[in-house]
């Protein structure tokens, strides 16, 4: 596999790169803020939650069970069904190999 | 580059006084010695285990006698199984002066503290007066580990790092990547840039037992940190951290203390061989970044997203930085801003500025971590077998 080269698409807002044509998600380059609207592959959008750098969306719909792919691989297994421009994470993905931890809450 | 020559006909870019330790009862007293000469190249290491273990003393052989190593203090409190006399005997071996403490024969803490800062005060004289000689490019041996790691990772410190190993290998230098837990998932694609067939080979059982070995532990090679980052699960870790591999024929897979033959780019094995024992295969970076030196490294390309800070005793690190919000937070501990990359910046470009920056290690650069005067070690038990029949073709 090459390094990635990302490249933009011009129906996609120049935050989100797609690292490859098989991919559905999209990583951001720079924070997105919520609630204004982007285009995600010609359809605008409204973020429900701001996405950090280097986080991901779907860039189309992905139905429960079906493969998330980025660099053009499989990186694990959608849990629910995530709508495009959806956050893609640990709350609808899991790996096809072993868990991911996480931390929960915030220091007191 | 200028360099130190050392008796084997390897080169070192440092000329460290190592302090080594051979059991953590003998801990206390090899820092004690150690600490007043640390920002000049007295550098600690050591073993903490009582028991012995083939894989802690080949690693602490490799690292002792190690290019960038020119003389070696050993801490020994005397009741420990580690065998010093082999060790000790070994660093004589390879021509460089080599010297014993046993604290129990010698008086005790304070008197073992005194000779020790004695011999290692007399050796950094000697080190500092000894002469150097030119070295190519061509005699590095570069590692690469990547820690920290997040969404950015993969898009802009790790592919920029294999950018340099595209340059450094091209040059007739020996790189190494590692690690098999970070590289589930990518297996088939390495095994179609394997030298030969019987070595794809050996690289697909390779990852199949990292695969076996982290499932028996119930963990992959993820910390919370990565998910806080955006990466979601191992595959999609792995993806981003097979990137710094470039993308240069794969001449060869060895284990931890094996020396490459020869230049060319190699595929580190740190999973232990046999059964799941003494638990994850790298308990942390650094334990990472003392194998890929123990095979010969001169130098790490460190890449993080979020944000480590560590060094290491031996061989400098350079920390690359893959995210731009990390990087305006922690500029100081870090040498290379590839998040830059996202905003425009080319991937060529940062590639050839960790090429330079390496070289530049060679004429007396320092790296940040080394200038903030990190020297972190960890080494715990393991065990491997040999190296199969197709690693080395």
């Amino acid at each position: 596999m090459p390094a990635p080269s990302p490249s933009s698409d011009p129906a996609t807002d120049p935050r989100l790169l797609r690292l490859h044509a098989d991919d559905n998600v999209l990583v951001a380059r720079a924070p997105i803020p919520a609630g204004a609207p982007i285009l995600v592959a010609g359809v605008a959008v409204t973020l429900a939650v701001g996405l950090p750098i280097g986080h991901k969306l779907a860039s189309r719909a992905i139905a429960a069970g079906e493969k998330v792919r980025k660099y053009g691989a499989p990186i694990g297994t959608a849990t629910a069904d995530i709508a495009r421009g959806e956050l893609v994470h640990l709350h609808n993905l899991r790996s096809d190999y072993t868990p991911s931890v996480a931390l929960a809450g915030e220091a007191p | 580059m200028r360099a130190w020559l050392r008796a084997d006909g390897r080169k070192g870019i440092r000329n460290v006084v190592l302090v080594a330790y051979l059991v953590e009862c003998a801990h206390h007293v090899a820092r004690e010695i150690a600490t007043p000469l640390r920002k000049r190249d007295v550098q600690l290491i050591g073993f903490a285990g009582c028991y012995r273990n083939d894989y802690a003393e080949t690693m602490l052989d490799r690292l002792c006698t190690h290019p960038n190593v020119g003389a070696v203090l050993l801490v020994s409190l005397g009741c420990e199984s580690f065998d010093r006399f082999a060790l000790a005997r070994a660093v004589a071996a390879s021509g460089r002066p080599v010297h014993t403490i046993t604290i129990q024969s010698c008086g005790g803490t304070r008197a073992a503290i005194a000779e020790g800062r004695a011999w290692v005060a007399a050796r950094r004289v000697a080190l500092d007066a000894a002469p150097t000689v030119a070295m190519d490019v061509a005699e590095l041996v570069v590692g690469t580990v990547c820690g920290g790691s997040d969404g950015t990772s993969g898009l802009t410190g790790n592919p920029a790092a294999g950018v340099a190993f595209d340059l450094l290998v091209e040059q007739g230098a020996t790189c190494i990547f590692e690690e098999p837990g970070e590289l589930i998932g990518c297996e088939h694609i390495m095994a179609e840039r394997a030298a030969t067939v019987e070595l794809g080979r050996e690289i697909v059982a390779c990852i199949a037992k990292a695969a076996r070995y982290y499932a028996t532990l119930g963990l992959g090679s993820f910390a919370a940190g990565n998910a806080e980052g955006g990466l979601t699960t191992i595959e999609e870790k792995s993806l981003g951290a097979y990137a710094k591999s470039g993308s240069s024929p794969i001449s060869g897979l060895i284990k931890p203390g094996i020396v490459p033959p020869r230049g060319g780019l190699y595929l580190l094995d740190h999973v232990p061989d046999g059964e799941v024992r003494f638990g994850f295969p790298n308990i942390n970076d650094n334990a990472e970044i003392a194998e890929l030196i123990a095979c010969g490294c001169h130098a790490i390309l460190f890449i993080t997203g979020r944000g480590s800070v560590v060094g290491s005793a031996i061989s400098p690190v350079v920390k690359i930085c893959a995210n731009p919000e990390t990087f305006r937070r922690m500029a100081d501990d870090m040498d290379v801003d590839a998040g830059r990359i996202l905003a425009g910046a080319e991937l060529a470009e940062v590639g050839r500025e960790i090429r330079d920056l390496v070289v530049a290690l060679g004429e007396g650069r320092r790296t940040r971590s080394e200038a903030l005067g990190h020297q972190e070690f960890t080494l715990v038990y393991k065990s491997f077998a040999p190296l199969g029949p197709g690693c080395l073709p």
